[in-house]
């Protein structure tokens, strides 16, 4: 084993059906709550996201949530956004985020400014995700900046992670921008959360079929949804996002709403997990991280695997 | 075309509130076609704030005059006999106007009473829309002669991105340009070419290296 590859990456190359988390960093300069977030999560997933100033609101940073989450053992997946910074600031950050230990990389565009706290500010997105995919690539395995000039030592050494959104539009694109993704790089993909199990399935077809899932690990997005309120509001102002009736309807006849959202989800990882080409399952429970050991536990997917070399940490 | 739009009226009453002699200075191009600073419009904003100021008690003199350009030296030599006994000019063409004015008459207070948005055209009557954003170098030849520069939120050149919902973009009233440019490929049969990873953009030739310029020796008249 490479002393280099995160330990996600090495799950994934054991051949391990894989479980991350998600934390969404505070408005507020304290990592606490990062850390208690996980440990907790420590032994239920594998590796744990950290958004980057998610909806475009100003958040403690994803670099230094990451560095908060290995402080508490785990293993961050940072996120890192084309809205914020030029090639300058995102290289620079690059090189400061894996000299502090941080080895997994989710790359995106992000979410537009006017969606956040500062609709005000200036959108810069100088590259998109895609080149940002290659430029992490690039950097790692050709060892040169953007502007090809080489690093002559200690460059960085991604695992490189990517978005894939099979439920936006055009739905047959969605396909062929996932695999220019594997083309600029892309080793995994975490899906947005999947309620739409039918269309999950068709785009899964899809990418069978060019062969993407041999190419790229991926993952399928799932989000326990507390409430039929809160499944509803989503189904209206969350961009990208299919909430089908009949969930809601489910929910809202339930006598205990949370037991039954917990009793979808794990319904929905159980199913995700039979999907030919899935490789892993991305648990998006932020704002209500406390439930994600219930699922993890109740989807059958417990004890979480070990890495040889590695202590048994997680987060 | 320059698509400009009138600012609010109070703002420009505002802008000149202390002077009492003003020029209303028009142009015949862009904003003529825009409605916001041709002939007609600059009969209204004089007709406004002479009401306005006559009934605030302190009475303004408004000068009128459209010019063919703003932007072009000659056309505004015609005026200097104008513009000597005005205290201020405004100046309601594009924000390249304004600036010619200023230049051309050092020693007058000009307010621009226009705000200048965009090179754009009328999609429809009364409805104008930006469609290039003057980048420098022009990639229209990809992507089916549709631009994403100026047309996608988030100005991405590997579109469209998690956000596109049928055919709208994930930012409120704006369509998904990437829609519209895999759309338009796929009908063109060119889909391959929308396979291959767009580089990064250099931007130095856009607005961020910098002030532009262009040249064209074999027209400059030697000293
Ligand atoms: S690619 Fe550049 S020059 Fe061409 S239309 Fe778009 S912004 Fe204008
Ligand atoms: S939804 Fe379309 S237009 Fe909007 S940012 Fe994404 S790609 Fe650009």
């Amino acid at each position: 084993m490479s002393e280099n590859k995160s330990r996600l990456q090495t799950l994934f190359e054991q051949g391990e059906f894989v479980v991350t988390g998600e934390i969404g960093p505070p408005k507020s300069a304290s990592g606490a709550g990062i850390r208690e977030h996980a440990k907790h999560l420590s032994g239920y997933c594998d590796a744990t996201n950290l958004t980057d100033n998610q909806t475009a609101i100003v958040r403690l940073s994803s670099i230094a949530s990451g560095v908060h989450v290995l402080q508490a053992g785990g293993e961050p997946i940072v996120q890192m956004t084309c809205r914020d910074r030029n090639r300058i600031a995102i290289q620079s950050d690059l090189l400061g985020a894996y000299s502090l230990g941080i080895k997994n990389l989710l790359c995106l565009s992000g979410d537009h400014q006017s969606f956040g706290n500062h609709p005000t500010s200036a959108n810069v997105f100088d590259v998109d995700s895609l080149q940002l995919i290659r430029m992490v690539k690039r950097m790692r395995d050709e060892k040169v900046f953007a502007c090809g000039e080489e690093i002559k030592k200690d460059e960085p050494r991604f695992f490189i992670g990517a978005v894939a959104n099979p439920f936006a539009d055009p739905f047959e694109v969605r396909v062929y921008r996932m695999e220019k993704k594997i083309n600029a790089g892309a080793q995994f993909f975490q899906t947005q959360i999947i309620f739409d199990l039918e269309r999950f399935d068709r785009f899964m077809e899809l990418a069978r079929e060019r062969g993407l899932h041999e190419r790229s690990y991926i993952m399928a997005g799932v989000m326990p949804v507390k409430s039929a309120k809160v499944a509803g509001y989503m189904k209206k102002f969350v961009s990208g996002m299919a909430v089908p009736d009949d969930m809601i309807e489910r929910l809202k006849k339930a006598e205990d709403q949370q037991a039954e959202a917990v009793e979808i989800c794990v319904e929905q990882i159980k199913y995700l997990k039979n999907v030919k080409g899935v490789k892993g399952v991305h648990i998006m429970a932020v704002g209500w991280e406390e439930i994600v050991p219930t699922i993890v536990e109740k989807a059958g997917l417990l004890p979480r695997p070990q890495v040889p070399g590695l202590a048994q940490v997680a987060g | 075309m320059i698509v400009a739009e009138q600012k609010p009226f109070e703002e420009i009453a505002k802008m000149v509130e202390i002077f009492d002699k003003v020029l209303i200075l028009g142009c015949n191009e862009c904003v003529t076609v825009c409605l916001s600073g041709g002939e007609k419009e600059v009969g209204v904003l004089a007709t406004s704030l002479r009401l306005y100021r006559k009934q605030g008690d302190r009475p303004i003199t408004t000068v009128e005059e459209t010019l063919v350009r703003q932007c072009e030296w000659e056309y505004l030599d015609e005026i200097e006999k104008l513009v000597e006994d005005v205290d201020c000019i405004i100046s309601m063409a594009c924000g390249v106007g304004v600036q010619f004015v200023a230049e051309r008459f050092p020693d007058k207070w000009v307010i621009p009473a226009l705000d200048t948005k965009c090179a754009g055209g009328a999609v429809e009557h009364g409805l104008w829309e930006e469609r290039c954003g003057m980048c420098g170098e022009c990639i229209l030849h990809k992507t089916g002669g549709v631009c994403p520069v100026a047309r996608c939120s988030k100005r991405i050149l590997n579109g469209p991105c998690g956000g596109s919902q049928n055919g709208k973009c994930e930012v409120k009233d704006v369509d998904c340009i990437w829609d519209q440019i895999y759309k338009r490929m796929m009908a063109l049969g060119r889909m391959d070419q929308l396979m291959e990873i767009e580089l990064e953009k250099d931007w130095s030739k856009a607005r961020d290296g910098g002030p532009r310029k262009m040249s064209r020796e074999e027209v400059m008249i030697g000293e």
